[in-house]
């Protein structure tokens, strides 16, 4: 590993100071200082923030929103009654996620930055990654892919975006604020995400020295009948072959109002707009279900061997639905 | 926090490399002098001599390294030691009784035959303990769910997860 300086920032403005300069930040550092080891990343300079209390407050409590400080931790969040009865899928993004041991380290702004588990991309030399190295070319494309996107890639990159927290905030329209040098500005968290395009290297639309303060996520019905669905290799403790956030408002067997979203299957969070209008106003039974779930995969380009995550990602949106149905019966 | 540079300090000084730090370890602080990319896992190992925590994969997949920081179970891997100095930290050689008996979860292990080779034992027990806690045993799907951070390739899982039941009991009581 690189030789690099440590520091604890002073407050935000000198965390602010210290990215514009090329610091990283370290939080959780589950991911940042996982990267470290493989030499993928190599900073110089990085910044704690850990002990920095304008990125910690937690507050489920409020009228119009709920707000997640930047440092508020998986496990905490996950484990909040309010979320677990108000909005299953948001606390069940987070459980079904890593490891008790790493959500009780992960901080939620990193958990929406952190990287792709693509193995050509943590593998190093000598494949080729765009994303670790740009121009060199992409591996995955023509190697063994798996794991890798079926919606939202380039001939430049096909890796997945791995996380499953921000698959359930953009089902809610969450925000996130952020501060630069410039001052604060807000994003939807479904801007925050780039697909690959031409330069996949870059992923997302933070600038290089704005850092997440908090998210926010504006106080639904939605919320109650909702879920987190993730499909995985192994029973727990992996990242999703094919996910779904979904979340519905009922009127009897009709859909006034819907939301779903895909992991494990894009290059980014992946809203599924289309499904969503298809499914409002119409019954929800499981003949429906299943066709908003055919519906979310349109457009999806398997590879190699990957294909079998449409059938999964089509048979998961269909699953989450039912169970977001059931449970806007009983609520 | 004593010896720990300021950004400004840093940016004037250039590379510091090495930190010094105290580690409050089962209890006793320990003065040390350690490079900045020294994880905590071999701060414990190398550098205080605490070998029961166990380097596994050394990525925070496999659990092997688990310890306490103030109470909640964290892999040591994936920490720098620079980062754990004001945190109470935990180990395996912490959790018995002053009189050398030992923790209710380490006989849980011993009664229910919870190991083959034993590397992963320190990591699975101080997962156990932090998931009874926590109140993640109080079913053995629950217990299943939160100690699938810990990996044993002997694949002694059903003793373990006998042992978590078994154990949890106990620490209630």
């Amino acid at each position: 590993m690189r030789q690099f300086d440590y520091v604890r920032a002073a407050d935000l403005g000198d965390a602010v100071r210290a990215l514009s300069g090329g610091a990283k930040l370290l939080a959780g550092g589950t991911t940042l200082y996982d990267l470290m080891k493989l030499r993928i990343e190599q900073p110089e300079h990085i910044v704690d923030i850990n002990h920095l209390s304008e990125l910690k407050r937690f507050d489920t409590s409020g009228s119009s929103e709920l707000v997640f400080g930047a440092l508020s931790r998986m496990s905490d969040v996950a484990a909040n009654p309010l979320l677990i009865r108000d909005y299953p899928a948001i606390s069940e993004s987070l459980w079904r996620a890593a490891s008790q041991q790493l959500r009780n380290m992960a901080s939620l702004g990193g958990n929406l930055l952190q990287r792709t588990r693509c193995p050509y991309f943590r593998g190093g030399e000598p494949y080729a990654c765009n994303k670790r190295e740009p121009g060199s070319g992409c591996a995955a494309i023509e190697g063994l892919d798996r794991g890798q996107a079926l919606l939202g890639m380039s001939h430049a990159c096909s890796a997945v975006y791995p996380g499953d927290f921000a698959i359930a905030l953009i089902a809610f329209d969450a925000r996130v604020d952020l501060i630069g040098p410039r001052g604060e500005r807000t994003i939807s968290v479904e801007q925050l995400h780039r697909e690959p395009g031409e330069t996949p290297h870059i992923e997302t639309t933070l600038g290089p020295d704005e850092i997440i303060v908090r998210i926010r996520v504006p106080v639904t019905q939605l919320g109650r009948a909702s879920t987190y669905l993730k499909i995985r290799d192994r029973e727990s403790y992996a990242f999703a072959l094919a996910s779904a956030a979904v979340a519905l408002e009922m009127d009897g067997d009709m859909v006034r109002d819907a939301r779903v979203a895909l992991g494990g299957l894009a290059t980014r969070p992946w809203r599924a707009r289309g499904t969503e209008r298809k499914l409002i106003g119409g019954p929800l039974n499981e003949q429906t279900a299943r066709d908003a779930g055919e519906a979310a995969l349109e457009g999806a380009a398997p590879g190699h061997s990957n294909a079998f995550r449409i059938e999964l990602g089509i048979r998961t949106v269909a699953e989450a639905l039912m169970t977001a149905r059931k449970r806007g019966l009983t609520s | 926090m004593t010896a720990m540079v300021t950004l400004s300090q840093a940016q004037s000084q250039r590379a510091v490399a090495r930190h010094g730090v105290t580690l409050t370890v089962n209890g006793a602080d320990h003065a040390l002098s350690i490079d900045a990319r020294t994880s905590l896992l071999d701060a414990l190992r190398e550098h205080i001599g605490l070998t029961g925590a166990k380097k596994g994969c050394d990525h925070g997949q496999c659990g092997a390294c688990t310890v306490h920081i103030d109470g909640r179970r964290v892999v040591s891997c994936l920490k720098l030691g620079v980062q754990a100095q004001g945190g109470e930290i935990t180990t395996i050689e912490g959790i018995g009784a002053a009189d050398g008996a030992l923790h209710p979860m380490q006989q849980a292990f011993i009664d229910h035959d919870a190991l083959q080779c034993g590397y992963c034992t320190p990591g699975q027990i101080m997962s156990a303990i932090a998931c009874v806690r926590e109140g993640h045993a109080s079913s053995l799907d629950d217990i299943r769910e939160y100690m699938s951070g810990n990996l044993c390739r002997c694949g002694a899982y059903v003793g373990i997860v006998a042992a978590i039941e078994d154990a949890a009991a106990r620490m209630k009581g």
